[in-house]
């Protein structure tokens, strides 16, 4: 297997954290792995992101080449479609549907819609009202990661463990409710994937 | 042994650490700090008694560094790239005295400018000391790399530079330790001249560290990390440095067609060059930063064959390298991707809402735009050089650590009637203090703004050197304390900060004026750790 993942996001936002759990994951399975981050300036509310590549063979660059991305994880609307150069035709995108607005020319809500709107293979979903409702707005960045397990390349079971080890030392209710995060963001993939 | 998944500048720790490092010697830059922090957090308890603290400046990491080395043990001291200009002279001057401890330097290269002001190629600097040059192209390599590297230092009798680029610095992967040495036990070089540089030592000194070049050469001939791959296609030979190779090898998922020559070790391996060009019709050098492998190569009269790189425009010279370029220049067609969507807008990084600089910019502004074109901001290195983006566009200048207080007074010299210095505090004890002693010293009718957040804030809020001392430093430099000036950035202070700022630059001698307020975000991470 091999699977290349573009996170993207606004610096603050926490893509790294949603790496991590994938990474977890993939050096559990003993599958080899390169993620690239954005540290220093950028990080100050300016565009971020992560190259996340898993494969079963050695990796060889840390940057994912242009056309080839499996998956585009997002937490920004307009983020999400800053690398679509890099998508393959297959590829999808999942991403956040709130924007984050804190530049004076961003996009008008219904431009950005039709841009998104003409990519093929994606998943769009409002993450902090999913987390709300499970009584946790913190955990929306697992809700997310959630709606990308089924492009992941490893088995859902395996994205759980990588939850539950990085979080144990937090105690069984915030495993817990992690756990729910993950799977109502699955559940919200699954629905799309079905149209 | 276990194997973890790190950054290449985790790994580095990491290596260092089993190694039997005594001590760490840096300042914070990116994309280096993430070196000196790992140590940082594996010594919490001061057990093993190693050295971590930050340093002042990369000079005085740099000659920490020696002293430790002096006294028998191991020590690594860490830059990114500018760093490497601020320490030049004793990390040149240490290739002539040698070591005793080994050493290795770490230079880390910012192509493309993430987060620098040049894409500057510390090779070229390993290159004038004349010391052996490691340079990784895996996060494992980078390990094993510096975890031999003190040995290598010890067997040269120099310190050992280790380039990396960001890429490989801030990339995870996973990377497999091996055993853990003890440090070195405390002792002296058995030549009482060793680090006595005066002109008829350090003839003698120089002498031999020629004399040394043809040992590192041999060990590089030697080194595993400069591997010739064989290939059926003698059309070309491909040189490959450090994280270059990978990009090459990105392109050809089933191995190089072309004989493939990875450079990991300088200087260059000139045997196994001279097979390459033996063997094949063409050579092209594929490297991260300037043309270092591509000039030596190509000489000012050339090897009798073609030899493509940066300068013929093979391959660009500015800017990093990416799969897609190199594939580019092997003839590799672009797939056809979308094109990025118009609605997809520019979103440069700015100062954090709440931050102290931004109410210092807002008076700042207000005073000097009273002034119109008799006034000029000199900025410098830190968080605060965002102030030159909208909607402050308060600065005119960003060029070196501590630059903003003696081009102020430069400017103010050549008759500019109002010259503002902005300056962060960190940046201030780093390369500040001795520019404002040139101001006091011709009590020159300039207004040094220090802008106090009490943090290293840009690299992630690692201990100033001056937190708490900034008044006296100021003080003991012969700042006129009539004229020392300190405030509070609060929006509701915004109208007697203005006046003081007014008062200031009307004064036709030296004021600072030290705005104080800490970092928001290293205020919250304490709040949270409470």
């Amino acid at each position: 297997m091999k699977t290349d993942i573009i996170l993207s996001g606004v610096g603050g936002q926490g893509i790294l954290s949603i790496a991590a759990v994938i990474g977890e994951a993939a050096v559990h399975r003993n599958l080899y792995m390169k993620q690239a981050e954005v540290h220093g300036m950028s990080q100050r509310g300016g565009d971020v992101q992560s190259n996340l590549r898993i494969s079963d063979k050695p990796i060889h660059s840390d940057l994912i080449a242009k056309g080839k991305a499996d998956l585009i994880l997002s937490l920004e609307p307009m983020e999400a479609l800053r690398y679509l150069p890099y998508l393959s035709k297959e590829g999808w995108i999942v991403t956040n549907s709130t924007p984050f607005n804190n530049i004076p020319d961003y996009p008008e809500s219904s431009d950005l819609q039709k841009a998104l709107d003409a990519v093929p293979n994606k998943v769009i979903l409002d993450i902090d009202s999913i987390a709300k409702e499970l009584g946790s707005i913190r955990v929306s960045n697992i809700v997310m990661l959630g709606a990308a397990t089924p492009f992941i390349g490893m088995d859902y079971e395996e994205i759980e463990k990588g939850i539950r080890r990085i979080f144990s030392r937090k105690g069984e209710d915030i495993v817990n409710m992690n756990l729910k995060a993950l799977a109502a963001g699955k559940a919200v993939a699954d629905s799309h994937m079905k149209h | 042994m276990d194997k973890l998944l790190l950054l290449g500048d985790e790994a580095i720790a990491q290596a260092a650490l089993d190694a039997g490092l005594s001590g760490v010697y840096a300042y914070p830059g990116t994309p280096s700090t993430e070196i000196t922090e790992y140590i940082q957090n594996t010594q919490k308890d001061k057990t093993e008694n190693i050295h971590c603290r930050w340093s002042t400046n990369e000079k005085t990491a740099m000659e920490a560094a020696l002293g430790m080395s002096f006294a028998g043990k191991r020590a690594l001291v860490c830059m990114k790239c500018v760093g490497v200009n601020v320490c030049a002279d004793p990390f040149i001057n240490s290739a002539i005295t040698g070591i005793v401890g080994g050493l290795v330097f770490v230079a880390a290269d910012d192509p493309s400018m993430h987060s620098s002001q040049d894409e500057q190629d510390s090779r070229f600097y390993g290159n004038f000391a004349m010391v052996p040059i490691l340079e990784p192209s895996s996060q494992q390599e980078a390990y094993d790399m510096v975890y031999n590297g003190f040995e290598l230092s010890e067997r040269c009798g120099v310190p050992v530079m280790l380039r990396i680029v960001t890429r490989l610095a801030h990339s995870r992967a996973g990377v497999v330790r091996r055993e853990r040495k003890p440090q070195n036990e405390l002792h002296y070089s058995k030549d009482p001249k060793q680090f006595m540089l005066l002109p008829a030592v350090a003839r003698l000194k120089y002498k031999k560290l020629l004399e040394s070049q043809k040992d590192y050469l041999e060990y590089a001939e030697e080194s595993a990390y400069n591997h010739y791959t064989d290939g059926p296609d003698k059309s070309k030979g491909v040189v490959a440095s450090g994280i270059a190779f990978n990009y090459l090898m990105e392109n050809y998922p089933e191995g190089c067609p072309f004989p493939v020559l990875k450079i990991g070790q300088y200087p260059l391996p000139e045997t196994k060059l001279r097979k390459m060009v033996t063997e094949c019709k063409e050579l092209v050098v594929v490297e991260e930063g300037y043309p270092f492998i591509e000039d030596q190569l190509k000489g000012l009269l050339g090897i009798g064959l073609t030899v493509h790189g940066k300068k013929d425009g093979w391959l660009p010279r500015a800017g990093e390298l990416n799969p897609d370029i190199v594939g580019k220049a092997f003839g590799f067609e672009l797939p056809e991707t979308p094109a990025l969507p118009e609605v997809v807008k520019n979103r440069p990084p700015s100062l954090c809402v709440g931050c102290g600089h931004r109410d210092m910019y807002d008076a700042l502004n207000a005073a000097v735009h009273e002034k119109g074109e008799d006034s000029k901001v000199f900025g410098d290195i830190g968080c605060y050089t965002l102030g030159y983006l909208p909607p402050y566009k308060a600065i005119h200048s960003c060029v070196d650590m501590g630059a903003s207080i003696t081009m102020a007074k430069g400017a103010s010299d050549a008759g500019l009637k109002y010259a503002v210095a902005v300056i962060g505090d960190s940046t201030f004890t780093h390369s500040g203090m001795t520019s404002l002693l040139d101001a006091v010293n011709e009590n020159a009718p300039i207004t040094v703004i220090i802008s106090d957040n009490e943090t290293t804030a840009m690299t992630g809020g690692q201990d100033s050197a001056g937190t708490g001392k900034i008044e006296a430093i100021c003080l003991g430099l012969g700042v006129d304390p009539e004229h020392l000036k300190v405030l509070v950035p609060l929006k509701k202070n915004h109208d007697e900060m203005v006046e003081t700022i007014r008062l200031e630059m009307n004064y036709r001698g030296l004021s600072v004026i030290i705005p104080r307020r800490e970092c928001i975000q290293t205020a919250s991470r304490k709040n949270k750790n409470k």
